[in-house]
């Protein structure tokens, strides 16, 4: 097979994705929505919070507003990520996964190029969120904005190859709400998104460690560290690990078949 | 002369006009009785020379070699060759000194003395004590107008500023402010004096020609309990554009329009931010963090705090060497 089919595919899963994004354009806003909330909102009143302690990649006092950016990105990324996994429930059951995985392209690629897709409107995203809280005062360096890309980009594979695997387990629809409740939640709170992490050790070593395992902290710390110019490997390299795992496990196991609402069998 | 001939010679002559810069700051550590040097270029600290006990007030020499340490345990003032960072001598400076100014003749050194209620004025070439002068209640910030007119003291209990003539030593005026006056600064053209009062959270310019306030300025920081905005440490550009005033345990510094005296903006620093200095260039403001014993460095023309510097327990006061 030459190059010109993988890319009249790459570029197909593409376009599908972003036209999809534009098609349900209130899903930007409501992608915006609750990070601004959590901005706005629930940060104004911690402000002083984290006037205490400096913490890298930080070289002077923040307030908490400047601390909860990075991680609300992460937010975006990681309900980007579950939409998408959803997203691929919902084409499974109209089918049109099944056009897409029975193409003689091998299927980690095509899967790769759908992450890909889904890390590409997450970049958006992030990017329109992250122009917006400048405007209420977080203001990292202007080149942090370019080197913020990759460390989104690789969270957003990251996510979507475990939203893929998530993808596999879900039979129907109707399961996004578990999702909610038993990967986004606890992911999200159990991580250094919204609390350093000096600081959930003072609460409880054991808290400490659950955000420690959890590869969301690590996402978010890659995420923080460019956006400030700063380089953390551990941060990159447990992303990194964790993103080629998932992603490995998701394109062994997703399969059309296991579909059992159209095939009738139960 | 080329246009690329006539940019050598340029940037030959600016960079004669300013020598290659190894910047340095001095900080007085209050509890661990030390001074913390700090580069100003790679804004670390190169070194930490022990003085006495509970160094407080700092000052250079009109010739920039030596630096005067108030050492408040010791109830002396020490005075640093800077060449060599060793105390070279000690002056005659009252009881408890915490605070202190040099006349522009050089020698004359005005230091407040807390527990007594006067005001030590010390020779520092002859090491005589040329007066006493009695003031009022608890004396604690001192200036000298840059001008010599004027030796300013300001008494926390009594909240008054004192006005001693500097060729009589004698009070010629009581201007009363708000409560707890800390620290009073000239501006450059010995114009305006202004006066901060801890406890009452404000601060009191005064027209040096009618020696009466002009204005008196308040202070509101968002999410930070009124209580907690107690004006310390001021530092004024000498363009008359901005007046930094640290707010204490507000954790803030305020920005003021020199001007107009509207706030503009307070940025976020370390706790207890007490002291403050300009560099030569007035580009970096440098501020210390008392209780979280750091030192944060302000961008004068961003108006943004760049950096924080750890140095010692309790930093109290800050100077930035301008001749180097």
């Amino acid at each position: 097979m030459d190059a010109s089919r993988y890319w009249h595919g790459f570029i197909g899963i593409q376009v599908r994705e972003w036209r999809r994004f534009w098609q349900q354009r209130t899903r930007l806003a409501s992608a915006l929505v609750r990070p601004l909330l959590w901005l706005v909102v629930f940060a104004a009143g911690f402000r002083a919070v984290l006037g205490i302690a400096i913490l890298p990649p930080y070289q002077t006092y923040i307030t908490y507003e400047t601390y909860i950016v990075p991680g609300l990105c992460g937010m975006i990324i990681l309900f980007n990520s579950m939409q998408g996994a959803l997203s691929m429930v919902y084409d499974r059951e109209l089918g049109s996964m099944r056009v897409l995985l029975v193409s003689p392209l091998p299927r980690p690629f095509l899967l790769f190029t759908k992450l890909l897709a889904m890390a590409g409107v997450a970049v958006v995203q992030a990017g329109v969120f992250l122009a917006l809280a400048r405007l209420v005062g977080v203001q990292p360096p202007p080149a942090g904005y370019l080197a913020a890309v990759p460390a989104l980009v690789l969270t957003s594979l990251m996510l979507g190859a475990l939203g893929l695997l998530i993808a596999t387990w879900i039979r129907q629809l109707e399961n996004f709400a578990g999702v909610m409740n038993f990967v986004i939640f606890p992911m999200f709170f159990l991580s250094s998104a919204l609390y350093p992490l000096w600081r959930m050790r003072e609460a409880s070593p054991w808290l400490y460690w659950a955000c420690q395992l959890n590869p969301f902290t690590h996402a978010v710390e890659a995420i923080r560290f460019s956006l400030y110019l700063e380089w953390n490997p551990l941060a990159w390299g447990i992303t990194g690990t964790v993103t080629l795992l998932l992603a490995a496990l998701a394109s062994t196991g997703f399969r059309p078949q296991r579909t059992r609402i159209l095939s009738g069998r139960r | 002369m080329t246009p690329c001939l006539r940019h050598t010679a340029l940037a030959t002559l600016l960079t004669l006009a300013h020598p290659a810069q190894a910047g340095l700051a001095y900080v007085s550590n209050e509890k661990d009785n030390t001074l913390s040097v700090i580069d100003t270029d790679s804004m670390t600290v190169v070194d930490t020379v022990p003085v006495g006990q509970r160094p407080r007030g700092i000052l250079l020499s009109k010739d920039h070699t030596r630096l005067y340490i108030c050492a408040s345990d010791d109830d002396t003032v020490q005075v640093m060759d800077l060449a060599s960072r060793r105390i070279i001598d000690t002056l005659p400076s009252g009881e408890d000194p915490e605070q202190f100014a040099l006349h522009p003749n050089n020698r004359h050194l005005y230091i407040s003395n807390e527990d007594d209620a006067i005001v030590t004025v010390v020779d520092v070439q002859t090491k005589a004590v040329l007066a006493q002068i009695e003031v009022g209640v608890e004396p604690e910030g001192m200036a000298v107008s840059p001008d010599g007119r004027w030796a300013v003291n300001t008494t926390e209990t009594t909240s008054m500023l004192h006005w001693i003539n500097t060729e009589t030593f004698e009070i010629e005026k009581n201007i009363v402010v708000g409560q707890r006056p800390r620290h009073i600064e000239f501006s450059q053209d010995s114009r305006f004096a202004w006066a901060s009062s801890e406890i009452g959270g404000t601060v009191h310019v005064i027209d040096v020609e009618r020696l009466e306030p002009i204005r008196e300025l308040t202070f509101k920081v968002p999410g930070v309990n009124p209580d907690r905005i107690q004006p310390v440490g001021i530092a004024l550009t000498s363009d008359g554009r901005y007046a930094f005033i640290a707010l204490g345990p507000a954790n803030h510094i305020a920005v003021v329009d020199a001007h107009t005296y509207e706030v503009l903006d307070y940025l976020l620093v370390g706790r207890r931010v007490w002291q403050l200095d300009l560099d030569r260039d007035e580009t970096y403001l440098y501020a210390t963090n008392g209780v979280s014993g750091d030192v944060s460095v302000i961008d004068v023309d961003r108006l943004e705090v760049v950096k924080s510097i750890k140095v010692g327990r309790y930093p109290w006061g800050v100077v930035v060497d301008p001749s180097s």
